[in-house]
This record gives structure tokens, sequence and C-alpha cells, in this order.
């Protein structure tokens, strides 16, 4: 496993500095799924990463409360399979060393653990859940999870301009819709700039098809000169007028973490 | 005890290299109790209402991703009960990494079992009972444990050089056993804490939707057999008798969208006897269960002892059903009831409990217990009068 992620990062650094630009299918639905398969093209091979999150979450009096998290990703080198992650919980202190293991999957539910410290016990948790709030925040569980392409059908709309504040690139703009159960939105419209094939802004459409939520994904940032890192995510809720600011520091990749650092033994000595 | 402590410290700090990047983080919470006392007390020395503080600091120090060591003070205040003021290393201990196995060296708590109204197969640690009635809160137990990772599941073999005996309400502690436990007078089939050394291994593994374990434990019960005797000054009181015993466990969960079912249970042998005590159940969860953001989690949960009302266990033949909403707001409001009946006819019990974040920093939970129709026979009994409502507010910093 180690091993055959350390290759194919190799691979991909040695083969791939600058990207060609990619003949895209004139049919939209094929269009829209190349489109998404050339997004994840690009970061394969990033092997594993740490980062520490800051979410602040503003109710629409504009009163705030602050989330702090530190996330591990493993990447699964199986297209057919989600990567296994591992978040630990900082702030608020009362959740303090609470800690979630997810070995995710494309369209079964997710295998996940829960690890809470005062009781020392870890609680295998229901994973269908993927609609509800993460940490009371206006992200869904379903917008942390990776977006792999199985996870969705696409019909490619059209090229524009991208959204505020880079009117300066050209724009993919796609509409996926959930192939996984449980999904809480019927179709979401994703802006997709031409250039590096990095997701832009997000809009979410709830059960009722009535925009609930749109995301915007803010200052990127290149790592080991091939992977792009959003580090500012802004969800806004119109329906509540309420928003979550998640803010990304401190990412590391290739740190040399690798399955056994995602286990239930890992999970009850995670801290 | 606190020569033993003395020498964990000392072993841990020898072991710890000056090599590499090192961490230090401190946290706790500071938490005061209010307690009201809705009948009048079966004991006129128990009090109507009681006050009572709580803390806890954690030093948690990081070595080079592989190296731990924590250490964790608990202590209590209690306005009128000398029993529950009392202090406690919750943890205390050294772990380290390897390539191919963890060890842990010192105190430390550890958690076995699935189902959520009892807790039967759980016994690395001594329950810290004068803590609360649900059984939750623990001793920190001293031991080495060598936890063994592999493709067939993890190993986890403890020795357990030391026993901790259960705390236990004092005259003036309320809820209580109506015949005082005089924790003084705690004896043993063989030997002494200090003597008595404990053994047990654990394997636990998970194949796509199923978590399962099998467990062996070989040492001091942790449960004691309440013995009624005459103290020094001719009272009637309860002397804890701690006797040795073999116990086989097994526990399973299956994990199916928003079902999950689970069981636990035992076979343990004990004075020459030896009896089966299971509890299993299902919990189900209604996502966002009236169109808002809201949870709805239901438990029901049947808890038996192949002893019946003989073994003295309160839970005989019991059914819990319990309740769980979660706003999944801001401040993590949430709500659980619940209440475990006596199939046998001998009685009921009720609890509500709900909690939340007051601002960053704080954390408040408000807790009822209730009990029912309890006959003198069963030994919940002297509980029936001690109904009460609890407030506590935490300061985490």
């Amino acid at each position: 496993m180690i091993r055959i992620v350390t290759l194919t990062t190799a691979a991909l650094i040695f083969a791939a500095p600058a990207f060609a630009q990619i003949e895209l299918p004139e049919d939209p639905t094929e269009r829209g799924r190349a489109i998404a398969m050339e997004t994840e093209r690009r970061d394969l091979g990033f092997g594993d990463s740490s980062a520490e999150m800051r979410m602040v979450l503003r109710n629409s009096q504009g009163e705030e409360s602050v989330r702090e998290l530190r996330q591990r990703t493993l990447e699964n080198v199986d297209p057919e399979d989600g990567d296994l992650s591992m978040i630990i919980f900082d702030r608020p202190r009362d959740v303090e060393g609470t800690a979630l293991l997810t070995h995710a999957h494309l369209l079964e539910d997710d295998d996940q653990w829960l690890y809470l410290p005062a009781i020392a016990r870890v609680r295998r948790i229901s994973s269908s859940n993927k609609s509800g709030p993460f940490l009371g925040s206006e992200f869904a569980f379903e917008d942390f999870s990776s977006t792999e392409v199985g996870k969705y059908s696409y019909t490619w709309l059209r090229d524009e301009p991208c959204p505020t504040p880079n009117e300066a690139l050209t724009c993919h703009v796609t509409e996926r819709v959930p192939l996984y159960e449980n999904s809480g939105y019927t179709r979401q419209i994703t802006w997709t700039d031409t250039t590096d094939y990095l997701g832009r802004q997000v809009e979410y459409y709830n059960r009722g098809d009535d925009l609930l939520k749109t995301l915007q994904l803010l200052d990127y940032r290149l790592y080991l000169d091939q992977f792009w890192r959003a580090h500012e995510l802004l969800m806004v809720n119109h329906l509540t007028g309420k928003e979550t600011t998640l803010e990304w520091v401190s990412f590391e990749f290739q740190s040399g973490l690798d399955e056994s650092d995602f286990t239930q033994a890992s999970l009850r000595r995670a801290r | 005890m606190r020569h033993l402590l003395v020498i964990g410290g000392l072993i841990c700090l020898a072991a710890l290299p000056a090599r590499g990047e090192t961490e230090l983080d401190v946290s706790g919470y500071i938490e005061p109790e209010l307690r009201v006392f809705v009948q009048e007390p079966s004991d006129p020395r128990q009090p109507d209402a009681n006050m009572s503080i709580a803390g806890e600091i954690e030093f948690e120090a990081f070595f080079d991703y592989e190296q731990t060591l924590v250490v964790t003070g608990f202590a209590r205040l209690d306005y009128q009960d000398d029993e529950r003021t009392h202090y406690d290393l919750r943890a205390a201990y050294y772990e380290r990494v390897f390539d191919l196995f963890e060890l842990r060296v010192g105190l430390h708590k550890v958690f076995w079992g699935r189902t959520e109204a009892v807790h039967l197969i759980d016994i690395i640690n001594q329950t810290d009972a004068v803590e609360g009635v649900d059984g939750e809160d623990k001793l920190g137990q001293p031991m080495v444990n060598i936890s063994v990772p592999t493709d067939f599941g993890l190993f986890d073999f403890y020795w357990l050089p030391y026993f901790r005996e259960r705390t236990f309400e004092g005259i003036r502690g309320r809820p209580r056993v109506n015949i005082p436990v005089s924790e003084g007078l705690a004896f043993y089939e063989e030997g002494n804490e200090e003597t008595l050394e404990d053994f047990a291994v654990r394997w636990s593994h998970y194949y796509g939707a199923f978590d399962f374990g099998i467990a062996h434990f070989s040492g001091t019960g942790r449960d004691p057999v309440l013995t009624p005797m005459l103290d020094k000054n001719f009272n009637l009181v309860l002397a804890p008798m701690y006797p040795r015993i073999d116990q086989t466990s097994v526990d399973a969960q299956a994990t199916f969208g928003p079902m999950l079912f689970k069981f636990e249970g035992f076979r343990r042998e004990q004075l020459g006897d030896s009896w089966l005590q299971a509890s299993g159940g299902i919990e189900y969860t209604f996502y966002q269960a009236t169109g808002g953001d809201a949870d709805l989690g239901i438990v029901a949960e049947y808890i038996w002892d192949e002893r019946g009302q003989a073994g003295f266990f309160p839970f005989q033949n019991d059914a819990f059903v319990g309740a769980r909403w979660t706003a999944n707001d801001i401040d993590s409001t949430a709500v659980l009831a619940g209440g475990i009946v006596d199939l046998d006819g001998n009685g009921f019990s009720a609890s509500v409990e709900a909690e939340r974040r007051l601002g960053g920093d704080y954390f408040i939970t408000i807790e009822g217990r209730f009990f029912f129709d309890v006959p003198a026979t069963d030994p919940v009994f002297s509980f029936e009068d001690d109904d009460f409502l609890q407030v506590r507010v935490a300061r985490y910093f």
C-alpha cells in the first residue's frame, strides 16, 4: 500500500510539472464527467496530508462561534473506493480530544468510528447522516467527504467567466447529481476553472430544488508543485442567512502516514 | 498507592529520550454541582440538597509523535459527604508506539462494551461510584498494556498489578444504599489490594458492517459482594468483599445505515458459582426527524442475569427504552430521556438529561433521576426515596 502510493507520487512528480490542456468531448454528459475526471487526475498521488482547520460559524445576527480541528487524510489509490481520514477536535473545549475515523466509500455508507475521551470509548457510528450539519455549521457531512468522480452523474451546462474574485478566469459550469443514498441535495452546480481545473464555487439545491447554499473556494495555494488546496471556504445558507467560514492552515503532504494511522487502535490514542 | 505512582512516574521520566520536538498541552475544567432531593430521606442524616465542586486538569506531553505522557488529576469537594470528597489520578501513563505494537505503562482508562443502558463487560477500571449513578466514572487503573494490531484484528494484553476498591457514599451521602457501606471494612477472598494482580486479554476486529470482540479477565472482581456486618460501634453496615473471578465476555455490533444492533454478555466464575449475564438491543436514528437539523435516536435494550433476583444485580430481567434528541445547533443542545422497567414487576426508574454549551467555554447539564414502585426486596430499593434533580455547569480551560 505504502509503496504503491509512493511510486505513483514519484511518477506524477516527474511526469507532470505542467498539465497539457485536454480535449473535452462535445456531449454535455461526457463533457461534465471529463471535467470532473481531469480535476481528480490532477490531484492524484498526494499520498497523505495533515492540516489544521478553523471554522467560524456566524448566525444571521452576526454572532460567532469557533471550531478548531485537525485532519489527516490518506489517499486511497483504488479509484473505486474512498480515502481514509481522521479528524481530531480541539475546540470547543468540551469536545477536545474527540476523534472521528472514516473509511470512505463511493456509493455505500462510509465506515465511521467515534472516540469519546471522557469515557475512553470507541463507538462505531451510523454514517448515513449525509445531510446533517457538521458541528452545527453550514457544512453538511457530505460537503466534507472526498469528491470522487463516481459519486455523481454530470451535465456540462456552459463556459463563462469564473465568479468573483476570479472573473479573469474562464469556468466550466457543470451540474452534478449525487448518486449515493441519503444525500440532502437534488443537484449541485459547480464552477471549475479551465486553467488548473480547480473548483471555484458550488451551489447546492435542497430536496425541494430551492437554492440552499453557495460555497466559495478561495485562496488556493500550490503544494509540491502539483497539489492546489483552497485555504478559505465560505458557505452561505440562503434560507437562514447563516454562514460558515472554514480556514485551512499548515498543510503538510506526504509525511509518511500509512494505513496503521487510520485504525481503531490509532483512533483511541489520537490526541 | 502513592509509592506505586512515584515509581511509575520515575519509570515514565526515565523512558523519555531527549531528542526531537516536545510539545506540552494543558487543559481541564472546573464544575460546580447542585443536587436537590424531592422526598424525605430514609436516614435523617441525609440532606435535602447538596452542593459540590469538581475539577480536572490534564497534562499531555508529546515527543516525536511516537511517545506521549499523559497525567490527569481529578478532585471533588462535597459539602455534605466526606466520602464523596475525594481525588484520583485518572491517568498517569507513558505511551509509546512501536512498529509492531503499542506500549502503555501507568494509570490508564480502558472501556469495553457495546450497549448503552448498562456496561456489563467493562471490567478493567473500577467504578468511581460516588461520582454518578450511571457508573460511567472510573478510577485510574495501574497497568502495563501491550496492543498488537494485526491483519486479523487487534490484540490487547493487560497486566493489572494493583487493585482499586470501589468508592461508596458516606453516612451523609445521597443517593446511597440504605445500610451504609463501610469502605474501611473491605476484605478480599485472597490477598490485599497491593498484592493482588489481574490479567486480561481482548481481541477485537471488524468486518464490513460488523464489529466484535472476545475478552477474558482473570483476577479480583470489580463488583464487591456487600456483606452485612456490625462495625466497632455495633452499627449495622455493609462490608465490600472482593472475590477472585474468571470472566469471559463477547461483544458485537452490526451497523446498517441508521439501524444499529448491539450485544454484550459474559460468563463469570466466582466463589464456586458460575453464571451468565447479557444485554442487547437496537438503536435507530431518525435524521432530520422533524424536517430541520435535529436528529432523534431511539434505543431499546434488554438486560438479563441468569441468577434472577438471587444475584442482587439490579437488572436481571429489565427493559430499557431511551430517546436522544440532538438539535445539531451551534450550542450542541441535546436531551436524553430513558426509563428502565423491571419486568419481574419490581419497579421502574427514569432519567432525563439536558445539555448545551453556553458561550465558548461553558457547558451546562441538567439531570433528573426518579425511582418508582421499587419493592424492598429489589437491590434498587434504597434509591426509591432518593429522586433528585442535578445541575452542573462546567467551565473549560
